[in-house]
């Protein structure tokens, strides 16, 4: 009888589920948002996603590969970071610049930390953060239809110019690739929440501060609910498991937070937009949310 | 009615349909027993036989004078041939008899047979319960007597007979509960005459009609016993996860179920304990599952104590070819085997099987954060902070986040992307705390 038996310690089973699996999730859930913007942005989109995903993909291959580690592109981490960071570009973007961008997202956003897991921010907004420092008239210039227009919020802010909401929603307006459609977005989180792949309480928390906040403060609630990169933001960078606390109640707070932070930049902020840095500062207070938020271990007296 | 259940916990795939229907049948007369001479968590004991001694099957051939402890009794009429070093299913290293079975068995455990509870008081029941070697069966082996004698400043209210079995692929309690429901409703009386409770209350998981039914039916007459069903999800069975979803009732932490006024017991325990009073009967058989896609043949069979899983294993009609892993216990908590060689014990209640297909490599990829193991632990621990504490002998951080807590369910491993043994390292750290606090003291 065979005595060669594999010996583990317990559990036997594991669930199906892997890292690559919900990495590659992601993905799939973000083509909605990809294929709005090759509708409303031609081929210009597919270049600039192509650009950003290559850029990303390589520079995670090379440095695995210079460090001796495992190379872990099939994972499909790199493809999210470089895919997030593309949406969040404007369609005039040089590739060159998409090439950077994605570079700086994977090199200093997540490799330097040790790679995934480690990083205390969501690369692809490091990436963004680090071109709109770097590239500043690049990143805010919008053409749109071919000719040049300002975003909904810049318009706003700029000249008080409201924009129609319906247009707003399904995205036939001005912005970076891959935010304006808040429908094909919202599309793409619902895939992933029945896949049960990604958390709703920030993206609730975050989307329904920004929505309170503006109404209390007389702005139109609903504009600043589709308009820019609140969603785009809240449904898929705000939900970067890594970077965003593990806890339920951190998750509310982490949540409020960012939305609290979107209305103070948007409202009294010099930029138009401030989804991008609101959720970069709420990722610095994740040790500190996940530290004050430890459940309450069943039986424990505190 | 809504089956009650805990908060958070998993849903893995159950598979009990491989043996579920399958009725209790009696294994083969083993040739020989090799009987380990500690079958309990407590204190070891002392054989009472030597080599070249007859036997007779019932009869006691391992005890000791102290309180928690369980004795061991001979599963078959016969001559013991050695006194040997054997590695038992939890891969401890122990004293055990063994026994070359004669050529046939008399019943003789010097035990005396009470037809019913009302001549018995509760120091007479937990004698009984502690003379006939009862431990716990659901695999923990914590001696019942023990568990029964309520200390003075305590007082209990309910027995909650553990009826779950929500480890996958087990049915050994089910076809207990379905084919002996009377004798776990004369058990439940026992264990609750002997702890002074005046409620019984029998959990059995939604996906065991058939034992809802069977013991329902039992307790139609009892007004003090009520089964109540249970959502299928695991670790329905851990007690303090049953006792919360039946009472509403949380066990404080680093403390028992007494603290809150409840005994649970095995449903099989409590089969035990009435088979000890009615028919002086020692815990010397037991019911077990042997299963997986690694068994040829899937059985529920009743086994003598000391009967090696291989030939257990045979009757069920051998491994089949692609057999990969052997597992004493269910697939969540159970031990892996390296070899057939290795006795049945009171606590084994399932050989599982698994096959190459089924047993995958895991390399662990780095954690992600996704909570998942935060969000399936019962316990409410933070198993991905807890293992980073571990990792490190974070030792202050590791008591603070509870992990002493832990109940080494293993939901938090199940559930991880990245495949990170997680209730593993929460083992080694808790066992690091438990080291750094017997220094202490």
């Amino acid at each position: 009888m065979n005595n060669e038996f594999i010996v583990t310690s317990s559990p036997h089973v594991r669930s199906r589920d892997t890292v690559a699996k919900i990495m590659w999730s992601v993905v799939i859930a973000l083509l909605p948002a990809v294929f709005a913007a090759v509708y409303f942005f031609k081929a210009r989109a597919i270049s600039v996603i192509l650009a950003a995903v290559a850029g990303a993909v390589l520079t995670e291959y090379l440095f695995q590969k210079i460090r001796n580690k495992k190379i872990s592109i099939k994972d499909g981490s790199a493809v999210v970071t470089g895919l997030l960071l593309a949406l969040t570009l404007p369609p005039t973007i040089p590739l060159w610049t998409a090439v950077f961008g994605a570079v700086v997202a994977i090199a200093i956003g997540k490799q330097v930390f040790g790679g995934l897991g480690s990083n205390p921010f969501n690369p692809a907004l490091v990436g963004r953060a680090f071109l709109t420092a770097a590239y500043p008239v690049l990143m805010t210039t919008w053409k749109f239809d071919g000719v040049s227009s300002a975003t909904p919020l810049s318009h706003l802010k700029m000249d008080g110019v409201s924009t129609d909401t319906w247009q707003l929603f399904v995205g036939h307006v001005g912005g970076s690739i891959g935010e304006t459609s808040a429908l094909a977005l919202l599309l793409g989180f619902a895939y992933l929440l029945y896949k049960g792949y990604v958390n709703w309480r920030i993206p609730l928390a975050m989307v329904g501060t920004v929505f309170l906040l503006s109404f209390a403060f007389g702005a139109d609630p609903i504009f600043h609910l589709f308009a820019g990169g609140l969603m785009l933001g809240a449904l898929f960078m705000a939900t970067d498991m890594v970077s965003t606390p593990t806890t339920k109640l951190g998750r509310w707070i982490f949540g409020i937070g960012a939305g609290l932070l979107v209305v103070i930049i948007r409202l009294w902020g010099g930029y138009p937009e401030g989804v991008m840095y609101s959720i970069l500062l709420m990722n610095t207070a994740v040790p500190l949310i996940n530290r004050y938020t430890r459940p309450r271990s069943l039986g424990e007296v505190r | 009615m809504k089956a009650l259940t805990f908060k958070q916990g998993i849903h893995p795939e159950y598979n009990k349909e491989l043996t579920k229907d399958k009725p209790l049948k009696n294994a083969k007369r083993p040739e020989e027993v090799i009987i380990p001479l500690k079958q309990h968590i407590g204190a070891p004991l002392k054989p009472l036989v030597q080599k070249g001694d007859q036997v007779e099957m019932g009869q006691k051939i391992a005890d000791s004078d102290s309180f928690v402890c369980a004795p061991i009794h001979a599963s078959i009429s016969g001559k013991v041939t050695e006194l040997r070093k054997v590695s038992d299913p939890a891969g401890n290293i122990v004293e055990a008899v063994v026994i070359k079975a004669a050529a046939e068995d008399n019943f003789n455990s010097g035990l005396e047979k009470h037809e019913n509870l009302e001549t018995l008081d509760s120091a007479k029941i937990k004698e009984i319960i502690r003379e006939a070697g009862i431990v716990g069966m659901g695999g923990a082996m914590f001696p019942t007597h023990v568990k029964v004698s309520i200390p003075d400043d305590k007082k209990v209210d309910y027995v909650i007979l553990n009826g779950a079995e929500c480890e996958p692929y087990l049915t050994v309690d089910h076809r207990v509960m379905v084919e002996r429901p009377k004798s776990i409703v004369f058990g439940l009386q026992a264990l609750m005459k002997a702890s002074g409770a005046d409620k019984g209350i029998i959990g059995i998981e939604e996906n065991k009609p058939e034992a809802i039914a069977s013991m329902t039916d039992a307790v139609a007459t009892e007004n003090n016993i009520e089964v109540k069903s249970l959502e299928t999800k695991y670790p329905q069975g851990g007690e303090k996860m049953l006792i919360n979803a039946i009472i509403g009732r949380e066990v404080p932490a680093g403390g028992l179920p007494l603290d809150v006024g409840v005994v649970v017991c095995n449903t099989s325990t409590a089969a035990a304990v009435a088979d000890a009073i009615r028919d002086g009967k020692p815990l010397y058989e037991r019911s077990i599952t042997i299963t997986g896609n690694g068994i040829d043949s899937p059985q529920n069979l009743i086994y003598r104590i000391g009967t090696t899983i291989g030939e257990l294993v045979e009757q069920a009609g051998g491994l089949t070819a692609d057999a990969a892993k052997v597992i004493t216990g269910g697939p969540m908590m159970g031990a892996a085997q390296k070899s057939l060689n290795v006795p049945g014990v009171k606590g084994t209640s399932g050989i599982l099987v698994l096959t190459k297909d089924q047993v995958e490599d895991y390399e662990p990829e780095p954690c992600i954060k996704c909570a998942r193991c935060v969000d399936a632990c019962p316990m409410f621990l933070m198993p991905t902070q807890l293992v980073n504490y571990a990792k490190h002998n974070m030792l202050e951080e590791l008591e603070e986040y509870q992990i002493l807590n832990c109940i080494e369910c293993g939901s938090c491993s199940f559930v991880c992307p990245a495949k990170i043994p997680l209730v593993h390292h929460l083992r080694l750290g808790k066992a690091q705390v438990m080291a750094k606090k017997r220094e202490n003291n």
